[in-house]
């Protein structure tokens, strides 16, 4: 198989990424690497396409053109010699189940707890027994703080339980990358500290993870680097420490400037 | 409670004022009385409304019959029309250009046609295909069936019905599922889970809150729809009423047996309708409408207290 390329312990691989909606060029040739275990923290002002590429990660959205990896997999796509051939939705499903994903506006499932919110993926997608699964799911949402939640329905949530409750969702498909898109945006200010606690646990235990966020207090503390993005490319890359205390490029200056 | 536990406060004065009167209301309170006793006093004094015969024939074998085979009828063609609906509902939605349009010509035609055209079509059926055969297409048949033993007058009923019905049930499916928020399926396909487990488990559930009541209505319509079938020559509620009346000439009396059987089966269906909109309410709000047991209970025990101690959550 020649998808498997770039080996080592490379999570995600970007070379070249293209994305246009319409006439829309949103993503103008992104190259990104993400290691295992590191913690990439990527910023940029609204509309340059920080979501987009996460989306292109999962394959939310396909990507126009360059190579998307991860963890040693081309997403969404087969390559035999110069060809592509696109993955049924079985395959793209399967691919999916490796990659945890967080939504800035929680998604939690409005008709099921909880706890049914953890359990549906494996169960119906894993066909793991429920038994087995609600052991997990309990201590999930034990870990994120929640064990006195478990029967609420998300309504019956802050914004801040239901976020915790969507991180442990992902959670339990085991992902080997978490992808967070703004994950406390929408949440009031007083409830974020928990949920960037949870992520700060989680990238402790080792967990690679890619989160767009506007959060540079973590940003500095958690993340292993940081990228900022502008009109759908990356404009400066390096460690957070040093890109937030002394941008190179004039728009890292500009936007820094405007959020810190 | 933001009280401060050292200080008793004192509780500030009720307002009294004399209410706003409302002689609005009085008068036509009076003229709804007056027309409400003349009613009575009419259904109780009228000669031709033969409240005798009423009772003779509301349990009377061929009614039982005929409101049975209404039942069935509701039913199955109900089924049919919920079935088909989110057949039709899902092509419209697919990505197969084929599919959308296939389910949206059924609509439009459907749709576009009177049902009571459609039912006599299906009853008149043998006038347009003959007979049903297997065979090779355009080429040789191996069995052959007369058309008028396979559709029967119950056939026709429910071939018309349902059909008919599930065109309108698609665009009600249709509705409910496109209320859904998109972040729904997106998380659904990022925790890997594919398109149909998608759709039973995460978005139907949820359309379901705006299928259920317009699908009450349809049904409740249904229910009254079927006497239509009577013109197939098909025998439910009507036309067993009709049958009777034709050879009695006691009219009145037994369309007023059938209406009031009508009326029994639509009350029963509403209350069903109420506590599935309330089983498919879950989550959606922080508490649940309550129930009218709920309701009389708790406007019997508080009748003269301010509204704000009426809204307990249940
Ligand atoms: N599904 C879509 N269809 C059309 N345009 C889109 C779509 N999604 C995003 N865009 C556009 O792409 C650009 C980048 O969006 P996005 O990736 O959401 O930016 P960010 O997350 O950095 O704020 C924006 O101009 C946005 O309007
Ligand atoms: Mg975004």
């Amino acid at each position: 198989m020649t998808d498997n390329v770039p080996a080592g312990d490379l999570m995600v691989k970007a070379e070249g990424i293209h994305k246009f909606f319409g006439r829309l060029h949103v993503l103008r040739g992104i190259d990104l690497e993400v290691t295992s275990g590191e913690v990439m923290c990527v910023i940029g002002p609204s509309g340059s396409g920080k979501s987009t590429f996460l989306r292109c990660v999962n394959h939310l959205e396909k990507i126009d053109s360059g190579r998307l990896w991860v963890d040693g997999h081309l997403v969404g796509y087969r390559q035999r010699g110069e060809k592509l051939y696109e993955l049924r939705e079985r395959e793209v499903a399967a691919q999916r189940q490796d990659i945890g994903m967080v939504f800035q506006r929680f998604n939690l499932f409005p008709h099921m707890t909880a706890l049914e919110n953890v359990m549906e993926a494996p169960v119906q997608v894993r066909g793991e027994p429920k038994a087995a699964v609600r052991e997990r799911a309990m201590s999930l949402l034990d870990q994120v703080g929640l064990s006195d939640k478990m029967a609420g329905y998300p309504s019956q949530l802050s914004g801040g339980q239901q976020q915790r409750v969507a991180i442990a969702r992902a959670l339990a498909m085991e992902p080997k990358l978490m992808l967070f898109d703004e994950p406390t945006s929408a949440l009031d200010p007083e409830l974020v500290g928990d949920v960037l606690d949870v992520m700060r646990q989680l990238a402790l235990g080792g967990m690679t993870m890619v989160v767009v966020t506007h959060e540079m207090g973590f940003a500095r503390e958690v993340g292993d680097s940081l990228v900022f993005m502008d009109e759908g490319a990356v404009v400066e890359q390096g460690h957070p420490r040093e890109v937030l205390a002394d941008p190179r490029h004039r728009r890292t200056q500009d936007f820094l400037s405007k959020v810190l | 409670m933001t009280q401060t536990d050292t200080v008793e406060p004192v509780r500030p004065e009720t307002i009294r004022a004399v209410p706003v009167r409302h002689p609005g209301r009085w008068v036509s309170g009076a003229i709804v009385l007056v027309l409400a006793a003349m009613l009575v006093h009419m259904l109780f004094t009228n000669p031709n409304l033969d409240w005798g015969t009423f009772r003779q024939y509301f349990f009377q074998g061929g009614i039982l019959r005929g409101l049975v085979a209404t039942l069935e009828l509701t039913v199955i063609a109900m089924a049919m029309g919920i079935v088909g609906g989110v057949v039709l509902a899902l092509m419209r939605l697919s990505a197969n250009p084929m599919l959308s349009s296939a389910a949206w010509l059924y609509i439009w035609f459907f749709r576009g046609t009177p049902v009571l055209v459609q039912l006599i079509f299906w009853f008149n059926i043998k006038a347009l295909i003959g007979d049903v055969s297997i065979g090779v297409p355009f080429g040789q048949t191996f069995i052959t069936w007369d058309v008028n033993s396979l559709v029967t007058t119950f056939i026709a009923a429910i071939l018309g019905l349902g059909l008919n019905e599930a065109a309108y049930m698609s665009e009600i499916v249709r509705a409910g599922i496109l209320s859904v928020d998109e972040g729904q399926t997106e998380a659904s396909q990022a925790l890997g889970m594919r398109r149909l487990k998608i759709m039973r488990r995460v978005v139907l559930p949820q359309a379901m809150r705006v299928i259920i009541p317009p699908t009450g209505n349809e049904t409740i319509s249904m229910l009254k729809t079927t006497s239509l079938a009577s013109t197939v020559a098909f025998t439910e509620l009507l036309k067993a009423g009709e049958d009777i009346f034709n050879a009695n000439y006691k009219t009145i009396p037994l369309l007023i047996v059938v209406s009031v059987w009508y009326i029994i089966i639509t009350s029963i269906l509403s209350v069903g309708q109420y506590y599935l909109e309330r089983r498919y309410g879950r989550g959606s709000s922080r508490a649940l409408p309550p129930t009218p047991l709920q309701r009389l209970r708790r406007n019997l025990t508080t009748f003269h207290v301010k509204p704000q101690t009426v809204l307990e959550r249940s």
